[in-house]
C-alpha cells in the first residue's frame, strides 16, 4: 500500500515553509533529511524531563537516561537484525564510524605490504581514512573500476583481491548515482578468500530495509541525520567476533575497565570503542527516527522513492541537451544530471531562488566526477515525504534554467 | 583630474539598476547577462597563479598597473552567474588607482542581496577573489610609494 504522503509530510514542521516567497522544494535528503515533530519532541524531552549523563550516575534521571541509550541501542540492532547489541557501536556519524574501523581494524590485523580494496564510486569518508591507514602502515590501496553506466565491475573487483587484501570497503548505495551495489555478492566473493567487508551504508539506511546478519557483512557505517534522526549520531555496527579483537579508537572515560599509570585495561563492547561521553540524546532522538521509519516501513519508503525517482528521470531526460550522470541496474532515490553548457552551480543558485533546494558539485566524490570528466552534477535526492508534484516543479524548474541560459 | 566615476558612484549606480528587479529570477538574468557581456578573458592570462579555485566554480583574476596609474582588471569564472559578478566587481574596483581600490568598501554586495555569494563556504571562490582583488591593489601601492 501506498503510505499517506500528505499525512507523512504534516510530520515534518519545517517543509511547510517557502523560501523567496515560493513553497520549499526540499531535494537534499541525500546530504541530511528533516526531523520529524516525534524526533524534535524526544530530544527536547530529554532536556525537559531527564537530561543527565550516562552509565555513571547513581542517580534516578541517569538511570532513566542510561535506559533510554541502550533502548536506542537495542532499537538500532534490530532495525539492522544485529545479532545483538553490544554489536552497535554509536558514533558522531558515517565518517566517525569509518574512521574508527579503519583505525582500530588496521592498528590490530595490517601490516606493511598489506591493501585494502574500495571501489571508484566511495565518498571522500570511505576512501580517506583507508589511505591514512595505507600510509602509516606502508600499505596500498586498490581501487575497483566502475563501468559507463556506473555499475561496479564485480569481475574486476574480484580479481583484485588476492592474499594481502585485508578488507573490502564498499558503498551500498552511491551518493552521487544511486547505484544500489550487490553488497550480499560482494561479502560472499570477500568472504570465500577470507576478507571481511566494510559497508559505507549512509544512503541506503534511510532509502532499503538492511538485514546485516543476511548480508553477512563484518562492518557497517551509516548516520542518524540521513535518516530523520538529529545530527551528531552515528553508527557502526561490527561483527562481535572481529570487533572483540580489535584495539580501541579514542582513549578516555566509559571506554576503560580499570586504570592505573602504569597501565589501563578496557571496557568490554560497546564501550570500549565509545570514549567520552556519547550524544545519548541524539541517540534517544534516533530510536524515535527508527520508529518513524517503522511506522510506514522501509519497504514501502523504498517503493515510493523509487516512484519519485522514475518520474523524474522521465521527465528531466526530455529536456534538451540534460545527460543523466550514472545510468545503473538497479538505483535508490538519487537522480545527477548535467546539461551541456551550463554549470551544475548555475543550475543550483537558479533553482535554489525558485524554492527548490538540490546539491550541486561533486557530492564528496572527486575521483568519481573526474571519472566522468565533468566539473560536478546536479543532485536531487528523495525522501519518504517528498511528492510527486514536487518531482513536477524540480522538472519545471530545470526546463527554466535550461531556457534561461540559451 | 580622472573623469571615471567613483568606486561609490558606481556601486550606488548598480544599486539603483537593481533596484529595479524586484523577483530575484529577474536579478539572476540580469546577472547572466552581465556575465555574457563580460570581455573575453584573454588566454595567456589563465596562468595557475591567476586561478582562484573555489570548491564547485574557479574564477580567472588578472590584474595590471596602467600607465595612468590606475588597475586594469581581466576577470572570468566557468559559472555564468559568478562571471556576472565578476563583472561587477571588475566594474567597481577597475580604472581606480591601488589607494582607491585598498581604501573601497565593498556595500554593494549586500545592498542586492547578493551577500550569500561571498559567504566564506568557498564553493565559488569570489571572497578568494575579491580578497585577491584588494591584494593586487596592496602590491601595486607599495610599488607606487616606492
Amino acid at each position: 500500500m501506498s503510505p499517506d504522503i500528505e499525512s507523512i509530510r504534516s510530520q515534518f514542521p519545517i517543509l511547510g515553509q517557502t523560501v523567496y516567497n515560493k513553497p520549499l522544494v526540499y531535494l537534499d535528503n541525500g546530504a541530511t533529511t528533516q526531523k520529524p515533530q516525534s524526533v524534535i519532541d524526544a530530544v527536547a524531552d530529554v532536556y525537559v524531563r531527564c537530561n543527565s549523563n550516562i552509565h555513571r550516575g547513581v542517580h534516578r534521571l541517569s538511570n532513566i537516561c542510561t535506559e533510554a541509550f541502550e533502548e536506542a541501542r537495542r532499537a538500532v540492532a534490530r532495525h539492522i537484525n544485529a545479532a545483538c547489541a553490544h554489536e552497535v557501536i554509536f558514533t558522531r556519524g558515517t565518517t566517525e564510524s569509518i574512521n574508527l574501523a579503519a583505525f582500530s581494524f588496521g592498528e590490530s590485523f595490517c601490516a606493511q605490504g598489506d591493501e585494502i580494496v574500495i571501489t571508484a564510486m566511495e565518498h571522500h569518508s570511505n576512501i580517506v581514512p583507508w589511505q591514512m591507514l595505507c600510509e602509516r602502515k606502508g600499505m596500498k590501496l586498490r581501487v575497483a573500476p566502475i563501468d559507463a553506466n556506473g555499475d561496479l565491475d564485480l569481475e574486476a573487483l574480484g580479481r583484485l583481491l588476492n592474499g594481502r587484501t585485508r578488507l573490502v570497503a564498499v558503498a551500498h548505495v552511491s551518493n552521487v548515482m544511486g547505484t544500489v551495489n550487490p553488497v550480499a555478492r560482494i561479502v560472499a566473493m570477500a568472504h570465500a578468500a577470507g576478507i571481511p567487508v566494510l559497508v559505507d551504508a549512509a544512503q541506503s539506511a534511510p532509502h532499503l530495509p538492511i538485514d546485516v546478519q543476511a548480508l553477512d557483512c563484518d562492518f557497517m557505517a551509516f548516520s542518524g541525520h540521513k535518516m530523520y534522526a538529529p545530527n551528531g549520531i552515528g553508527v557502526l555496527y561490527g561483527k562481535e567476533s572481529w570487533l572483540d579483537r580489535m584495539k580501541p579508537y579514542q582513549g578516555g572515560g566509559e571506554m576503560i575497565e580499570k586504570v592505573t599509570f602504569e597501565r589501563t585495561t578496557y571496557n568490554v563492547l560497546p564501550f570500549k570503542f565509545e570514549a567520552g561521553t556519547p550524544d545519548y540524546v541524539a541517540a534517544i532522538g534516533l530510536h524515535r527516527a527508527i520508529d518513524f521509519i517503522g511506522s510506514i516501513g522501509l519497504d514501502a519508503i523504498a517503493a515510493h522513492e523509487h516512484r519519485l525517482a522514475r518520474a523524474a528521470i522521465e521527465r528531466l531526460t526530455a529536456i534538451d541537451g540534460l545527460r543523466l550522470i550514472g545510468t545503473p541496474a538497479q538505483r535508490a532515490g538519487v537522480v545527477s544530471f548535467v546539461i551541456d553548457g551550463i554549470h551544475p552551480y548555475d543550475i543550483g543558485l537558479l533553482l535554489d531562488k525558485m524554492g527548490i533546494a538540490v546539491r550541486t558539485g561533486h557530492h564528496c566524490a572527486e575521483p568519481l566526477i573526474d571519472h566522468f570528466g565533468i566539473a560536478g552534477t546536479v543532485r536531487a535526492s528523495f525522501a519518504v515525504y517528498n511528492t510527486m508534484a514536487e518531482v513536477d516543479a524540480l522538472a519545471a524548474g530545470v526546463r527554466r534554467v535550461a531556457e534561461m541560459m540559451k | 583630474m580622472k573623469d571615471v566615476p567613483s568606486i561609490n558612484q558606481i556601486q550606488d549606480d548598480i544599486i539603483e539598476e537593481f533596484a529595479a528587479y524586484d523577483d530575484w529570477m529577474d536579478k539572476y538574468s540580469y546577472l547572466i547577462e552581465l556575465g555574457n557581456d563580460l570581455a573575453p578573458y584573454p588566454e595567456e592570462h589563465r596562468t595557475q597563479q591567476n586561478v582562484i579555485e573555489g570548491c564547485q566554480s574557479t574564477v580567472w583574476i588578472n590584474a595590471e598597473l596602467q600607465p595612468d596609474g590606475t588597475i586594469a582588471f581581466d576577470g572570468d569564472s566557468d559559472a555564468i552567474i559568478v562571471k556576472g559578478i565578476v563583472a561587477l566587481l571588475i566594474r567597481v574596483l577597475g580604472g581606480h588607482t591601488p589607494s582607491e581600490i585598498v581604501d573601497a568598501e565593498l556595500y554593494f554586495i549586500r545592498q542586492i542581496g547578493l551577500e550569500e555569494h561571498l559567504t566564506p563556504t568557498r564553493s565559488n571562490g569570489l571572497l578568494a577573489m575579491v580578497r585577491q582583488m584588494r591584494l593586487y591593489a596592496v602590491a601595486f601601492k607599495s610599488i607606487e610609494n616606492k
